[in-house]
């Protein structure tokens, strides 16, 4: 194998559920609310002039604060990290630039997207998801590399 | 102050639904991506659990003149299938499966394990900073003419 496999993770259905839920009620109210799509590469992207799309600045405030609560009680679940530090690097590097040019990510397409049954979204999260499960079978699925 | 206290709201909630899914661990996504050993489907079942309620935002919103904070609805793109969409969306793929961290979980996770998270993010951010400052495609301060000559592409760019 190219790449260590993770540890191995207990399927939690109900947790799943729940937190796409929560997911989908967060969407629902960014679009309801102020017309704004969920898209955290997007909104991230714009953290670059923090000040003229503050919502974007209060979002990622709002996301970044139930780990830090949970950390501070003490109840954050674990963070298994099992890349090198190159590979987070890479990774990062091409997750931002990819997510950049294709104008959304896991939430902006795959969630908002698909939700309003946007081809280009659809598209993008078959494109993404697709080669994610090759990249992950040649990496670490398969015995012999 | 209404839009910022929504967009937080918002976040927190959107935050606190991929802390509690366990999204917020690569190891989790990288065992759903995972088929042929130790698959762990619960991915599958966040993304079932959120796209019902989030088309019924976009469903209730048509029956919206104005958004709760009184500002308008942009349109979204919907056809725009581009190189470039297609391309993007496969890098994205690889670095995704690489380190099992997608933008969301990785800003989620944090505040939870700044060392070593902070490095993806900060890469990610880069990346993400390098395709708004090199692509050609007009910014914020673009005079209005510009605006009529923008292709589907670049006004999927502003709205997600």
């Amino acid at each position: 194998m190219l790449l260590p496999l993770p540890i191995p993770t207990a399927f939690t259905p109900l947790l799943a559920i729940c937190g796409g839920l929560l997911i989908g009620a967060a969407s629902a109210l960014l679009w309801i609310g102020i017309g704004r799509i969920a898209g955290v590469s997007g909104i991230a992207s714009g953290l670059i002039r923090p000040f003229e799309q503050p919502w974007q600045l209060a979002f990622t405030a709002g996301l970044l604060l139930p780990g830090l609560l949970a950390r501070i009680l003490g109840i954050a679940p674990h963070v298994y990290i099992t890349t090198s530090f190159g590979l987070l690097i890479g990774g990062g590097l091409l997750v931002g630039i990819g997510s950049g040019l294709a104008g959304g990510c896991t939430s902006g397409h795959g969630i908002c997207g698909m939700s309003r049954l946007s081809p280009r979204s659809l598209v993008a999260t078959f494109s993404f998801m697709g080669i994610a499960f090759v990249v992950v079978f040649l990496t670490r699925g398969l015995g012999i590399l | 102050m209404k839009q910022l206290f929504i967009a937080f709201v918002s976040g927190f909630l959107f935050g606190a639904g991929l802390l509690i899914s366990r999204m917020s661990d690569p190891a989790k996504v990288l065992n759903f991506l995972n088929i042929a050993e130790q698959w762990d489907p619960s991915l599958a079942l966040v993304i079932a659990g959120a796209l019902p309620l989030a088309a019924a935002g976009y469903v209730i919103a048509r029956s919206m003149p104005r958004a709760l904070d009184g500002s308008y609805f942009p349109s979204l793109p919907r056809g725009g299938i581009s190189p470039r969409l297609v391309l993007g969306a496969l890098i994205f793929g690889v670095g995704w499966a690489l380190v099992g961290f997608c933008p969301g979980p990785a800003l989620v996770a944090l505040p939870v394990q700044p060392e070593p998270v902070a490095f993806f993010v900060l890469a990610m951010l880069l990346g993400l900073w390098a395709v708004r400052l090199f692509s050609a495609k007009p910014d914020h301060q673009a005079p209005p003419s510009d605006i009529a000559r923008r292709d589907p592409e670049t006004s999927a760019q502003k709205s997600r």
